[in-house]
């Protein structure tokens, strides 16, 4: 069946669908990962994104009970140049094609997906329309124009949890720590568990109050979707915990920690989307190869830095990948130490927040 | 860090000859680390005997010896040069292995001599099982289960521990009987006492078997501050229990989720800072069991690899010069990445293609051997495709390979095939295998029945049904509608069908399909390989081409030249040629043109990115290259560089509008086609042997008869003597036939009077047009009959009067000038007696180009390139033969070794991977270094075999006399022993085997035989030396075939007798005039 992905640019690509049928709006991103696409799938930071994978060959492990990062799929379209018609892996349980079509998923194949990744990479990331029903180029390039996009709207509202829960396993953890879902990614769930930490997750909209009542040893901000600068009410909820206890951000977490400390965040032009980004430690001098997921970046300059210091670079375009503060407890990164899908380069991290914890719970 | 200040200069061991596993990919990896070592302010000095790499050129390295590599020889390098640092890892094996042996000798202790990239501990822990198996326990990493055992009871044991299937390898075991399954305890007990028996010290390991699994390698870099990223993950295709270098392999992994792929990324990190390389690449294999999914480390190679080689061109990042980089100090974070220039090479190639490599194998060279793969590699050389998808680079691979399929095609129909075919050709790995999937599927059989008998993975048998489904729609429609409808023919195009595919399915031909695709904008676009997947803009011109919607390359309005690379290494075809297609890009650099190199060969110079301006990575057919001049559309191109493979193609190219440059299509006809090549040498009054062509069965018969036997019969348009013989009788030329007409494809079957005992000349040549001159003359040491790609030759001529030499002087002008050849000729010269015959003119590059460079210090591919872009000789000051005062000996390599049951004997059709030179004062000395670089060291004391046929009876006596005096004891069979006791030479009897007397076996084994003489007569000779020729080879005793290779040996021996060995560089032989 036909499908049409109609830039707001006016640029048209056409290829046939797979999944559920219908029509989606998002903004357009690439990613460059060669593996992964069931963890970018269910990655809940892609709310209100349609995803391109520039490796081609897609679907080809099929899709396994597992190596889910969320409840189900939030994002608006999948955009591959050939999804594998046949499911190999041991632990496959379904093919691709089928998994989208019941999580109603648009996909669309068969489009000249590395002309698309150089469109945007000369163009920026920008608004999109997915459709098998309505084939017409301008009405649907009209349609991309006039969707919302991600600029100053909070998707994280539209991810997160309602109620709270407790992460099965470990009940009597060494440490209690509290993760707000703001679209929260499972592995920040399971490595907090593989650290012995008692995990209990509240909804993104908690109060500090709430948070603080749990007596947790430690605060994770996690990764989640859209524009930081939008979600006003985590922000302020975290504005009131500094310094009350250990903070560890990741992703959106850490823009949203450093919209808390007074910095700004910036949209990037097209993001970072792929597995493959050299992070440097500063103290260290190491380099990590690191997972990546984000559209908008933690401005260094604005960044007090008698009481921020910058921890981690990009060592591709030198933006900024981690900071701590230096006198009260909480850092953040802007990569994804939990990786999933991508290198477990960073996960030494999970470790310094324990260690964080352990000399907070001292003084 | 920043690099090293405290050492200034740095010896690089090269890989030596090329031979089965050992290829061009160390060319590539050692040139680049020279490059960039010298970029970098130090002194490099380089050691490698192969005259045929880039990496010898002068002006590679500071100091360049084209010596032997032996520990001795290395030794007297270290002590003349004094380097610093040693780099072992860009060498292969060969480099590896030398160096823990300079090592173990105290050689490096002594000359203060640091050996960087990885040391000698973690060469040892990699490649000593044992130490490699503790090693990856310490880690907690999986490893097939395996015990020893030194007796059945423990062995029997051992087998309940782990389970069937297990795998036997007798430990110490020297004449070659290897590993063998068993699959039963029945099996397993016979098979445990007979590995028990072959073990020199009565042990086994007993390991488990993983064959079927699923074959995994990750190509991993380290720098000194333990940064590790993976640059290539690479499945193979074919599962566990066929060497990767015969499996078809695939770029990135395409069946692992991310969850194990990066469980198998910590693995390898793991195992490289436990094995302790300090930096550089490391290749490290994986197996995971297709239900289970566990997972075992199988092996890692502490080096650059030919699987590095595959990963730099896969990916275009550039292994070996980064591992040059590290290796003095710098870390990833510092180095930038080429391609991007803004990002560092500190990160993971993402890959927006897929790659699929297939190797080549040359089973027909050796018809006694079975085309079954299995641990031991056997192919010769490797083509390498990218594609959009999967099936677009498997089926460009097929027609890359040059084996006459374009694409998945069918030789074969398959309705004609029996099951009992099918099933054994899917079960037994072999060389056709990927054929038979596609026959078997045709036939009906399912995906399921094809994966249990070839272990194959699903994906990879769907993505063929697909390629066949697609191929069944196409005819389907064609035989409804009489036509294609320009959908279908777009997605044949994307799905990697080549126009003569579609041609065969529409019954058209190739440049009919090509024309209805122009026609309707049905053409191919190109893309380029960047590392990143079009995250940051690319500066290298590395372009791939694919069927899609937007092509990225834009052409520039600068003069271009594009070279015709020689598409993956074959025997007769290999690395000298690509030795010309690069110097042939340098040089048309030089006059200022955009050079482009069109070649499919990843183990190669030509395809690194940094050696032409612009590096278009595709099959080697018509269609590829010409859509490639359609695009580009080049002021010139070149053919005659690359060997046999531009060279046929010239004609077609010609046609469809390219400009060829260099000696004409016309020319190069009349050279090629027998009929119009004796006209030439009539007019010229050149001498040839008498000789004639046919077709047919009788004709062939009826000529041979007339020119009277012996005749050389061969196959036209073939490269490497393929099917060539010499022919006694009718009787073995009527069973011959059918081979010959098969090889040469519906084109005559030629036929030679066969000179006896002729001694073979080649010569190279340049010409401008205007004047003509000669390169090299070089005498073969073996007489003609022997192919001259496996006959060992010597520059200058060392027994060939003046006068003969003149003539053959004149007969090359005369040649040249009447082919008006622009370029290189090589001409192939028989003398017998005083009559000078010319047996074949080829009017391109020679195999000998990089040698006869070598020997007289010109670079005559760089020449013939500037003399084809339209400089004359005279420009550019090569007006005069060269005369040189040192002897240079090229020798072949041979890969006997490989083919069990293979017999060693030269004939005509050619059986060499690789060449040595050696370089030395006199004949004797430059003789004995080729020797010992071949591996065929000549031994100064010990015994000596004899036995020779009739003719050369009296000949022996001379040799036998020398060898004698020079203490060795002699030891002969009846006749030879008869001759040479009869001329007062001491020398013991021993009887035939086929007479019961297996004396000289037993000597092999007990390595007292130090040298076998034996020349061979007739077929019946032939087969009683079969034995002791075979036992030489698997034991490494040099076993000499000809009177005349007896001759040199003599001489080398006494030469080297009388004085040692020396080395010298190449620098110093051939001074820079300034």
């Amino acid at each position: 069946m036909k499908a049409i992905l109609a830039l707001e640019d006016g640029r048209i690509f056409q290829g046939s669908s797979f999944g559920a049928n219908g029509e989606r709006s998002g903004e357009v991103v690439f990613n460059t990962s060669m593996t992964g696409y069931q963890e970018i799938l269910t990655d809940p930071s892609y709310k209100g994104q349609i995803v391109a994978m520039t490796y081609p060959l897609i679907g080809n492990y099929g899709v396994n009970g597992e190596d889910m990062e969320s409840r189900k799929p939030f994002l608006e379209g999948f955009v591959v140049k050939e999804c594998s018609k046949i499911a190999s892996n041991w632990r496959s349980k379904q093919s691709l094609d089928d998994y989208l079509k019941e999580n109603k998923i648009l996909g669309l194949e068969g489009i000249d997906t590395r002309a698309l990744t150089l469109h945007i990479r000369k163009a920026g990331a920008m608004k999109a329309v997915l459709s098998t029903i309505d084939l017409d180029e301008k009405s649907l390039v009209k349609k991309a124009k006039n969707s919302p996009g991600l600029v100053g709207i909070d998707l994280v509202k539209k991810v997160s949890v309602d109620k709270k829960y407790l992460w099965p396993g470990i009940r009597q953890g060494a440490y209690k720590v509290v993760v707000l879902d703001c679209g929260l990614k499972y592995n920040i769930l399971r490595e907090l568990a593989k650290y012995k930490c008692q995990v209990i997750v509240l909804p993104a909209q908690a109060s500090a109050e709430e948070i603080l009542s749990f007596k947790p040893g430690g605060l994770l901000l996690p990764n989640g979707p859209g524009d930081p600068a939008a979600v006003k009410y985590v922000i302020q909820t975290t504005r009131k915990l500094i310094g009350k206890l250990p903070i560890f951000g990741i992703c959106l977490g850490h823009q949203m920690l450093g919209l808390a400390l007074g910095g700004k965040t910036y949209k990037l032009k097209f993001g970072h989307h792929g597995a493959n980004h050299p992070v440097k430690d500063l103290k260290s001098g190491k380099v990590a190869i690191t997972a990546q997921n984000h559209g908008f970046c933690v401005d260094i300059d604005s960044l007090n830095q008698k009481e921020i210091e910058i921890t981690h670079i990009n060592l591709n375009d030198q933006t900024l990948e981690g900071m701590r503060h230096k006198k009260l407890p909480l850092f953040s990164v802007q990569f994804h130490p939990e990786a999933s899908a991508g290198p477990h380069d960073a996960e030494y991290l999970f470790g310094n927040f324990i260690a964080l914890m352990k000399k907070y719970a001292k003084t | 860090m920043p690099k090293r200040k405290d050492i200034k200069k740095i010896l690089i061991i090269g890989s030596g000859p090329i031979v089965i596993g050992q290829a061009c990919e160390f060319d590539y990896s050692g040139t680049q680390a020279c490059k960039v070592l010298r970029q970098e302010g130090y002194k490099v000095v380089l050691v490698n005997s192969n005259p045929a790499t880039i990496m010898t050129d002068p002006e590679i390295a500071d100091k360049t010896y084209i010596e032997p590599l032996t520990t001795e020889v290395v030794e007297k390098i270290i002590a003349k040069e004094r380097p610093d640092a040693l780099l072992p890892t860009l060498g292969g094996q060969t480099a590896l292995n030398l160096t823990v042996d300079l090592a173990k000798k105290g050689i490096l202790k002594k000359y203060k001599v640091e050996t960087i990239g990885a040391n000698i501990k973690a060469i040892k822990k990699g490649e000593d099982r044992s130490l490699f198996k503790e090693a990856m326990q310490r880690i907690g990493l999986d490893l097939p289960k395996s015990d020893k055992a030194y007796n059945l009871k423990e062995a029997d044991k051992v087998a309940k521990k782990i389970g069937f299937p297990l795998i036997i390898r007798p430990s110490f075991n020297l004449g070659g009987t290897g590993a063998s399954t068993a699959y039963s305890i029945k099996e397993f007990k016979e098979l445990a006492r007979r590995g028990l028996e072959s073990s020199m010290i009565s042990e086994i390991l007993i390991e488990e078997s993983v064959t079927g699994w699923k074959e995994f390698e990750l190509e991993v870099m380290r720098d000194l501050k333990d940064n590790v990223v993976i640059i290539c993950s690479i499945e193979n295709f074919d599962p566990m229990g066929i060497h990767t270098g015969d499996s078809i392999t695939v770029a990135p992994i395409q069946t692992l989720t991310d969850k194990e792929y990066q469980k198998m990324r910590d693995a390898a990190i793991a195992c490289i800072r436990e094995i302790g390389v300090e930096t550089g690449g490391s290749n490290i294999q994986f197996a995971v069991h297709p239900k289970t999914g566990r997972m075992v480390v199988i092996e890692m190679n502490p080096r650059v690899s030919r699987s590095s080689a595959l990963a730099s061109k896969a990916t275009g990042f550039p292994i070996a010069k980064i591992a040059a980089k590290l290796a003095v100090g710098y870390t990833l974070d510092e180095i930038p990445n080429d391609i991007t220039q803004k990002t560092p090479a500190c990160f993971e190639p993402a890959i927006d293609y897929c790659v699929v490599k297939i190797p080549r194998f040359t089973f027909e060279k050796f018809p006694e051997a079975k085309d079954i793969l299995g641990v031991s590699m056997k192919s010769v050389g490797e083509t390498m495709a990218i594609g959009r998808t999967f099936k677009e680079a498997l089926q460009k691979g097929l027609r890359g390979l040059e084996i006459s399929h374009y694409g998945l095609d069918s030789k074969l129909k398959y309705n004609e095939i029996s099951d009992k075919k099918i099933r054994q050709r899917l079960k037994e790995p072999n060389a056709s295998r990927i054929f038979y999937i596609k026959y078997a599927l045709q036939k009906g059989y399912s995906a399921k029945e094809i994966i249990s008998l070839t272990k194959i993975d699903p994906w990879f048998i769907e993505n063929i049904r697909e390629i066949i489904n697609l191929e069944n729609d196409l005819k389907r429609e064609f035989n409804r509608n009489k036509k294609l409808s320009l959908e279908s023919l777009r997605k044949a195009k994307e799905s990697g069908f080549s126009d003569r595919q579609i041609a065969e399915i529409t019954h058209s031909d190739e440049i009919y399909i090509r024309n209805l695709r122009k026609k309707n904008n049905i053409t191919v676009t190109f893309k380029l390989v960047d590392t990143c997947a079009a995250e940051f803009i690319a500066y290298t011109p590395y372009y791939y081409s694919t069927y899609e919607e937007e092509d990225e390359v834009e052409v520039t309005k600068k003069k271009k030249i594009m070279i015709l690379g020689g598409g993956p290494n074959r025997i007769g075809q290999g690395i000298e040629f690509d030795y010309c297609c690069c110097h042939a890009s340098f040089a048309l650099k030089e006059l200022g043109y955009e050079t482009i190199m069109v070649n499919s060969n990843p183990e190669t110079v030509s395809t690194d990115y940094d050696t032409s301006d612009r590096l278009y990575f595709e099959p080697l057919t018509f269609e590829d290259v010409m859509n490639i001049i359609d695009k580009e559309k080049p002021d010139g191109v070149i053919v005659q560089l690359g060997g046999q493979t531009p060279l046929n193609l010239a004609r077609q190219l010609e046609k469809a509008g390219a400009r060829i440059i260099g000696t004409s299509v016309n020319s190069i006809d009349r050279a090629e086609d027998r009929d119009r090549f004796a006209k030439v040498l009539k007019k010229l009054g050149i001498n040839q042997p008498e000789n004639g062509s046919a077709i047919s069965k009788q004709e062939i018969i009826e000529v041979a008869k007339q020119i009277g036997f012996p005749v050389l019969v061969r196959p036209s348009y073939v490269l490497g003597g393929r099917a060539m013989k010499i022919v006694y009788d009718e009787e073995t030329l009527a069973g011959f036939i059918q081979e010959a007409q098969e090889a040469s494809a519906g084109h005559p079957v030629l036929i030679d009077k066969f000179l006896e005992d002729a001694v073979e000349v080649d010569v190279d040549a340049i010409s401008d047009g205007k004047i003509t001159v000669i390169g090299g003359i070089m005498e073969h040491i073996e007489e003609a009959g022997v192919h001259s790609g496996d006959s060992a030759c010597v520059i200058p001529a060392h027994t060939l009067g003046d006068d003969i030499i003149e003539l053959i002087r004149k007969d090359t002008y005369a040649l040249a000038r009447e082919l008006r050849v622009k370029g290189l000729i090589n001409i192939q010269f028989a003398i017998k007696g005083e009559q000078v015959y010319v047996l074949e003119v080829n009017p391109r590059a020679s195999r000998t180009i990089p040698f006869v460079s070598k020997a007289i210090g010109v670079p005559l591919a760089k020449l013939a390139a500037k003399v084809m872009a339209g400089k004359t000789l005279k420009e550019l000051g090569f007006t005069a033969e060269k005369k040189v005062k040192h002897t240079s000996v090229k020798e072949s390599v041979l890969p006997f070794s490989r083919f069990s049951g293979v017999d060693i004997l030269l004939g005509p059709e050619m059986k060499s991977t690789g060449e040595v030179m050696g370089i030395d004062s006199s004949f004797g000395r430059a003789f004995y270094k080729s020797q010992l670089a071949a591996n065929q060291g000549l031994p100064l004391k010990g015994k000596i075999f004899i036995s020779v046929k009739n003719s050369d009876k009296r000949d022996i006596v001379f040799i036998a006399k020398k060898l004698a005096d020079m203490n060795f004891k002699l030891i002969a069979t009846k006749g030879t022993y008869k001759a040479l006791t009869s001329n007062n030479i001491r020398v013991q009897l021993v009887g035939k085997i086929n007479e019961g007397d297996t004396r000289v076996l037993g000597l092999i084994k007990k390595r007292e035989l130090k040298l076998i003489i034996n020349t061979p007569s007739g077929p019946r000779g032939q087969s009683d030396m079969k034995p002791i020729r075979s036992l030489a080879v698997t034991y490494g005793v040099p076993c000499i075939t000809t009177i005349q290779g007896a001759q040199a040996a003599v001489n080398g021996i006494e030469s080297i007798a009388k004085g040692n060995l020396k080395v010298k560089s190449i620098q110093e032989y051939h001074p820079k005039k300034s």
